[in-house]
């Protein structure tokens, strides 16, 4: 990281200013160095497994992983932007319910939707067993629905838990058009059911964008569906090729390889974008669109449209978690190392947060304090880490993180005469530095936008009354950002417990938490005990939702 | 700046200069000012005062140049004194004060560094000063514009600040409110003993407030002074019609004097003789007279401006309208009447 960090600062000595900008060039450093240390790794490659990699793995992977990513897109745009068209267009009972129900399904990690539908529709599962039942057979040797691992259920199984993406952005997007765009393209003859099409999708469609292109990154980062369902994708080999052959340099090849996907994906969202960044209409005080009444068998049969995608992406499979958990518990009790997985989740979830936090609200601030081009470009940096898949940032601090292990080791074994072990890689540490990273974006970009709602005058004024920049930060920022702050800590420590990719390949040995745990079971096809830890994350996991359905009710997202 | 400056200055500014953009400069800009004194830095939007005030505040760095304190460098060539090491005091014109704080909070916020039974009693004083007291555990956003105004002051003042700087500080005032409070202020800087440099857009205001104005154009000081050293003896053509609109008749400089359509006027120039210059008359200076040699006029327009009107006259023989301004109310369009200026209260000026 050869920074410049002279900025042409403002007029201030090197003081307390100074070490804000220290320590973002510092966080930022840190960000990258996993994905240097991927480009390091796969330029060393053998050439030997490379090839070997390049003809048996990376074709499959890369076709699975694209008709997933396409299948995908075309689900969540289509559910997502369906659902937000009925519940801003149109007056139906329950209509105020589905707005926020709708949102349910973003508690239900993809693992989890996947381990639940295995279970769900086995073939002596519930739903199964209830169609034999009607029909008059008496076993799966006679009838079985069709097995669901295969893509088109992983295809739809996504689909069903990430459509709130594009829900979400849409539906903010529908209720701040003004309701004059709709009158007016009305008064030049266009239908109302044509709005739709005509006016409403294409004003829409940035948003639709930036929602199925939040869907995608997370169906790239998914592991755990995509493995259990038997789908081969680009995620699932990388996590494969270290697990099973060992070889870290097939997987940093095959991780830039995912990491290009991501780049595309990013790249294939600005395209799309470009030019369509609409200006908020001036007046925006003349109220969203009217919505249209309805009868009530179509008001009906609208609230069953709303209904499925809830029904399918969160109701069925809490349920059936819950009764598990609850048969479970009464058959067995707590699992003996429930208290062990619970403990472990929410440590490193609360190191991490606290680290996330810390560092993002430093990066964040350093770019308030030097309005310069390189703190600008120090905070596009640090939160590059968002778009990577948790395997890309995995596999890079393997590779970082054993080599400062075996390094640390070899000094201390020599010089001191005695070993250190795995110093990050064997303490959980690596775990809180991969969560850290992916993370990174949420804190900073939420202590960002707390401080642009902060005049400049009261950073000066404050210093005019003694107090330096530090001083500044905890008396006057920390206390007017304390929401925005809470609020990202609750969505950082969120997603590091549903977090599994990451997880998986950075514990420490024997180390289990909630979502590796259920991810084990899953694996070996038992499905008795994770139904628990399955029922913590998504009730964990409803927080930032219920948090989001909240400020989401102003209209405002 | 023919004046001296103040022998034992409080503030010295000495060849201050910071570039800001292609366009726009600061100074260099030499500038005293003794204790207790108030001045009024004015000028139009985008003149440099409030970059000025910056500079001394420590929130800009000057590039050239130095800036002392009771003879301590803040800024000079090697030393750059953090504004929070300073020791001065400064008001914003929106007055930034801490929403999530109250009043007394807010006043408390500079007074981390004396104990805390201290700062309490200097909070009480200073809310009692500012007749604030009743106010002490209200919010920011439950006061009036005035009321707030009064505890930036108020939290300006507390620290003792060697120096007092005021931007634009009665600018978000109602107009009545504004005399009430620019008023209330300077009393209360008088009796603190406060030094303060006052930063203002309006010219009644700065020649009203303080005790020497400086006025500045283009990043430079064009003049300092007393009130009635810039309104009656402007350096320059910008410096008078920044405090009075004038009427300006060309003219011709002969013989120690400006020869214009309305008659000569004895004045002093360096220009030789028979170069064009231009006479600067103010409205208020041309009265209505029976005098044999008056000008002859006849009335073409009039607005009632309340304590005094403003007449446009057209005068026969002459290209440019007069304009006068009179408290006599007995006239009517189209009157035709005779008129004297008062020579002393003409300026000139060479083009």
């Amino acid at each position: 990281m050869t920074l410049a960090l002279s900025t042409h600062m403002t007029g201030r000595k090197q003081a307390a200013g100074s070490r804000w900008l220290k320590l973002a060039a510092l966080t930022a450093a840190l960000v990258c160095v996993p994905f240097l240390a991927l480009l390091f790794e796969a330029v060393q490659g053998s050439q030997g497994l490379w090839s070997h990699l390049a003809a048996s793995v990376l074709p499959k992977a890369i076709f699975d992983t694209a008709i997933l990513l396409v299948g995908v897109g075309i689900l969540v745009a289509s559910m997502g932007t369906g659902a937000a068209w009925l519940v801003t267009a149109y007056e139906f009972p329950g209509r105020r319910t589905m707005e926020w129900a709708l949102l349910l399904p973003l508690a239900v990690p993809t693992y989890i939707v996947a381990y639940a539908y295995l279970d769900i529709l086995h073939p002596i599962g519930p739903v199964q067993g209830a169609v034999r039942w009607l029909l008059g057979y008496s076993s799966p040797r006679e009838f079985r629905l069709p097995d669901i691992r295969n893509m088109t259920g992983c295809i739809v199984l996504l689909g069903f838990v990430l459509y709130p993406y594009v829900y979400v952005a849409t539906r903010a997007m529908f209720l701040t058009q003004p309701a004059s765009l709709i009158e007016v393209s009305r008064t030049l003859g266009v239908s109302r059911n044509a709005v739709f099409r005509r006016v409403a999708l294409p004003l829409a469609r940035p948003a639709i964008v930036v929602g199925v292109s939040l869907a995608l990154m997370e169906t790239l980062n998914d592991i755990g569906a995509s493995e259990f369902l038997g789908v081969r994708t680009l995620t699932v080999s990388i996590y494969t090729t270290w697990v099973t052959r060992s070889d870290l340099p097939g997987a940093s090849q095959l991780a830039l390889a995912l990491l290009a996907v991501v780049v595309a994906i990013v790249a294939a969202e600005q395209y799309a974008r470009r030019r369509q960044r609409f200006a908020p209409n001036a007046q925006r005080s003349g109220g969203g669109l009217e919505r249209q009444r309805v009868s009530l068998p179509k008001g009906l049969l609208l609230l069953g449209l709303c209904l499925v995608p809830v029904l399918v992406g969160f109701v069925a499979p809490a349920a059936h978690l819950a009764m598990e958990a609850y048969a479970r518990l009464g058959f067995a009790g707590l699992p003996a190392r429930f208290l062990s997985d619970i403990t472990n989740t929410v440590l490193f979830s609360a190191g991490a947060t606290l680290i996330t936090l810390v560092l993002g609200s430093a990066v964040a601030y350093a770019a308030r304090l030097h309005s310069g081009t390189s703190s600008a470009w120090l905070y596009r940096l640090a939160t590059i880490g968002y778009a990577a898949p948790g395997t890309v940032v995995a596999i890079g601090l393997l590779i970082a993180l054993g080599a400062f292990d075996r390094t640390a080791d070899k000094v201390a074994s020599s010089w001191l005469g005695f070993s250190t072990g795995l110093l990050f890689l064997g303490s959980g540490a690596a775990l809180l530095y991969a969560y850290s990273t992916r993370f990174l974006a949420i804190s900073a970009g939420a202590m960002a936008a707390g401080l642009s709602r902060i005049p400049q005058s009261l950073d000066d004024v404050s210093r005019m009354l003694g107090e330096n920049a530090s001083g500044t930060l905890r008396r006057v920022h920390l206390p007017l950002s304390k929401t925005a702050l809470a609020a990202s800590g609750l969505l950082v420590f969120v997603d590091c417990i549903k977090e599994l990719p990451a997880t998986l390949l950075l514990r420490p040995l024997n180390v289990e938490t909630l979502a590796t745990h259920l991810y084990g079971e899953a694996a070996r096809g038992t499905y008795e005990e994770a139904s628990i830890s399955a029922l913590m994350i998504v009730f964990v996991a409803l927080l930032p939702v219920i948090w989001l359905a909240r400020v989401g009710r102003g209209g405002n997202r | 700046m023919d004046r001296p400056l103040p022998a034992d200055p409080m503030l010295q500014i000495t060849g201050a200069f910071r570039r800001f953009s292609d366009e726009f400069a600061l100074g260099p800009i030499e500038l005293a000012i003794a204790p207790e004194e108030i001045i009024c830095l004015v000028g139009h939007s985008g003149c440099g005062k409030s970059s000025l005030l910056r500079l001394v505040a420590g929130l800009d760095r000057p590039e050239r140049g130095s800036i002392l304190l009771n003879g301590v460098e803040l800024a000079g060539p090697h030393t750059f004194v953090e504004p929070e090491e300073r020791k001065i005091g400064f008001v914003f014109q929106d007055y930034a004060l801490f929403p999530h704080l109250t009043v007394e909070d807010n006043i408390l916020f500079g007074l981390r560094r004396l104990p805390r039974p201290e700062a309490l009693k200097r909070v009480a004083g200073m809310l009692d000063l500012t007749g604030l007291s009743a106010l002490g555990k209200r919010y920011p956003h439950m006061l009036s514009g005035g009321e707030q105004q009064r505890v930036a002051l108020a939290r300006a003042l507390a620290p003792k600040p060697a120096v007092l700087l005021m931007d634009e500080p009665f600018s978000n005032l109602d107009r009545d409110l504004r005399d009430r409070i620019r008023q209330d202020t300077i009393d209360l800087l008088r009796k603190t003993g406060t030094t303060a440099i006052i930063v203002t857009h309006d010219p009644e205001e700065a020649l009203s407030s303080g005790d020497r104005v400086v006025l500045m154009n283009s990043g430079l000081i064009v003049q300092a002074g007393t009130g009635r050293d810039l309104h009656d003896r402007p350096v320059d053509r910008y410096a008078a019609e920044f405090f009075c609109s004038f009427n300006k008749v060309p003219a011709t400089y002969r013989n120690g004097s400006l020869e214009t359509a309305f008659g000569s006027f004895p004045c002093r120039l360096d220009i030789a003789d028979g170069s064009p210059a231009v006479a600067f008359i103010r409205p208020q200076a041309i009265t209505p007279s029976h005098a044999k040699d008056a000008i002859a006029g006849r009335i073409v327009r009039r607005s009632f401006r309340g304590e005094i009107e403003q007449i446009e006259l057209e005068i026969e023989g002459a290209d440019t309208a007069l304009v006068m301004r009179t408290t006599q109310a007995n006239f009517a369009d189209g009157d035709r009447i005779r008129v004297a200026i008062d020579p002393a209260r003409v300026l000139a000026f060479a083009v």
